[in-house]
């Protein structure tokens, strides 16, 4: 028995030692949405700093946050803020939290391709999603889908502990919460694929996962208002109205690899890449 | 074992293998810890699982949880701010509704494969169809999601001319075609169980194949065909991932098969893992563990005693 736990025991103790002595390995995981940013960002920081290795994994904003709060990760991602109740949490266990704002995501608005439908107001989109909302059919919209022939308003949203999720009933639907039945997808990609396919559905999610396949109308705050196109120039200036920040956020305030890894992603560097992205910098930069 | 035959072995030696503590000794002993660690691994597993998820969820379940919303509302808000509502009913719904929609397609096709293996088809045939049923049983439930998604999705938008193709009926048909494997080895089993003197009584009294099994065989094997359809509805009630693909996992109570439902286990799923350990949703979901605990286990037992009684009566 006991030469059996050696035979298994060795090669973890080997990987464990394996990238300990000259490389320093930051942990770093969270929202779906800043996912693929945070591994183009791994990536090209291997460049920088060959020493230092980061390991990017994804699965939700509250999953990072959470996972933060349990200190199995260095650098939480999350596209939404943190919760009063995360931050009594991490203090709770000795942590003080540090919230870095990295970039800013346009929330689009999808469509299926033959959609008609060019604009929409805030309104509107609580009378769809809203609890109370009276919208259930496009004719209510004044216009008609083809390839839809029920009418029926198919509402596509994202599972209940998304930034997503959170974001959209902050900033559109304030006081209300979402009406039950929309179809609750995993992943901003699922929102994409579905909406892609189904001629009747409305769905949101982050501007950077929107295809050629997809069509996305512009936003207006209320009548009255200029309706704006959701795009990266928008939601730097300020115009796009459901544009969010997106988040990292370390333990304690940030030391050595990871403050060196912090200040690099606000470089101008770090801040191209993300722009490259399709998502928003935190200020203007000249990228080549 | 001391399995020496060659010439030069007597059996003084092996009486000798036996007394002293050789290598064959160690062998025998590990062997045997070895077995007795398998056999009894079940159950230890099995306590282990039941009561780390009654210690995550019983405190929350019988203290703060309101057992009647719980049970009768159709409000599922666990991550509200204002109001959180834990009401599993339409949950519910979902998943008694897309475990009978596949009970509805598996049932006849996995008795229909059970009787033509056990009963009509011969030699080759049969063992490539038992290999080939068991083949179906080892597609990943991932897989079957994938398909219900891609391909079942467009198809039913089609044919149906229906909004959406993530359903009731999509995910019934998947998870239909995901518990007839099972069903189709067990019953087959079953009938493989009646006595070949049953059969030939019957034929010697001039009954022709069809009746042998109609009139026969599939009496005399009811019990063991309805633990198989039993362990289905197990089966289906217990699966996840394909569930979660194929069924839209929309809070909704459906009034066709073309609504879209969410099922008790997809939303332990997409739930989770994104939850901070001892939070309120966190002990809500392992109630719902809890009851999908109790409900399976109960399946099962049902399933086992079906099977004893028909030992008791012969």
């Amino acid at each position: 028995m006991k030469r059996l736990f050696t035979i298994l025991g060795l090669p973890l103790v080997l990987l464990a030692c394996g990238g300990g002595e000259d490389r320093t390995i930051i942990q770093n995981t969270g929202s779906d949405t800043l996912l693929s940013v945070a591994q183009g960002w791994a990536e090209a920081y291997a460049m920088v700093e060959p020493t230092v290795a980061i390991a990017v994994s994804g699965g939700g904003s509250g999953t990072g946050i959470s996972s933060m709060i349990n200190g199995t990760v260095d650098i939480a991602n999350a596209s939404r803020g943190m919760r009063e109740s995360e931050f009594e949490a991490a203090r709770a266990q000795g942590l003080d939290p540090q919230e870095h704002i990295v970039g800013y995501d346009a929330l689009a608005i999808f469509l299926h391709p033959d959609n008609p439908l060019t604009s929409i107001s805030l309104e509107q989109l609580v009378g769809i999603y809203g609890e109370n909302g009276t919208i259930e059919s496009w004719a209510q919209l004044g216009i008609e889908v083809p390839g839809c022939g029920s009418d029926e308003i198919v509402r596509v949203s994202r599972q209940n502990n998304s930034g997503t999720y959170a974001y959209f009933r902050e900033a559109v639907l304030g006081e209300s919460e979402f009406k039950l039945g929309s179809r609750d997808m995993h992943g901003s990609k699922d929102v994409v694929d579905l909406v892609e396919n189904t001629p009747c559905a409305i769905g949101y999610s982050g501007l950077a996962y929107a295809t050629d396949h997809i069509s996305m109308p512009c936003v207006s705050a209320g009548e009255g208002t200029p309706c704006v196109a959701p795009s990266v120039d928008t939601a730097i200036d300020g115009s796009y109205t459901i544009a969010r920040p997106l988040f990292m956020y370390t333990a304690m305030p940030p030391e050595g690899g990871v403050k060196q890894y912090m200040d690099w992603i606000l470089s101008d560097e770090g801040q191209c890449i993300i722009f490259d992205k399709g998502y928003a910098p935190v200020a203007t930069v000249t990228c080549a | 074992m001391p399995a020496d035959v060659q010439a030069d072995a007597l059996p003084g030696s092996i009486a000798d293998d036996f007394n002293t503590r050789g290598r064959d000794w160690y062998v025998d002993r590990a062997v045997s810890v070895g077995v007795f660690v398998g056999g009894v691994s079940a159950i230890i597993f099995i306590i282990g699982i039941f009561i780390f998820v009654t210690r995550e969820g019983l405190g929350f379940a019988l203290g703060t949880l309101d057992l009647k919303e719980f049970f009768t509302s159709m409000n599922w808000r666990p991550t509200s701010e204002r109001n959180p509502t834990y009401g599993i009913l339409a949950l519910m719904a979902g998943t008694a509704s897309v475990t009978g929609l596949a009970m509805l397609v598996a049932v006849p096709f996995s008795l229909g494969a059970a009787i033509y293996i056990a009963e009509f088809a011969s030699g080759r045939m049969r063992e490539s169809l038992k290999v080939l049923v068991e083949l179906l049983a080892a597609i990943p439930s991932v897989v079957w999601g994938f398909i219900g998604m891609s391909i079942m999705n467009p198809l039913i938008i089609d044919m149906f001319d229906v909004p959406v193709g993530l359903s009731v009926l999509n995910a019934g048909v998947i998870l239909g075609l995901m518990a007839a494997p099972i069903m189709t080895t067990i019953a087959e089993d079953a009938l493989k169980a009646v006595p070949d003197a049953y059969r030939e009584a019957a034929e010697a009294m001039g009954a022709t194949r069809w009746q042998v099994v109609f009139k026969v065989v599939l009496p005399a094997a009811k019990n063991g065909l309805m633990a198989a359809v039993l362990l289905g509805v197990g089966r289906g009630f217990g699966e996840t991932m394909a569930v979660l693909m194929a069924s839209g996992h929309a809070i909704n109570i459906p009034t066709s098969p073309f609504d879209s439902v969410r099922a008790l286990t997809a939303t332990i799923a997409a739930e989770l893992g994104d939850t901070a350990r001892g939070s309120d949703h966190y002990g809500v979901l392992f109630t719902l563990g809890i009851f999908l605990f109790v409900v399976t286990f109960v399946i099962n037992l049902t399933a086992d005693i079906v099977v004893k009684g028909v030992g008791k009566k012969q």
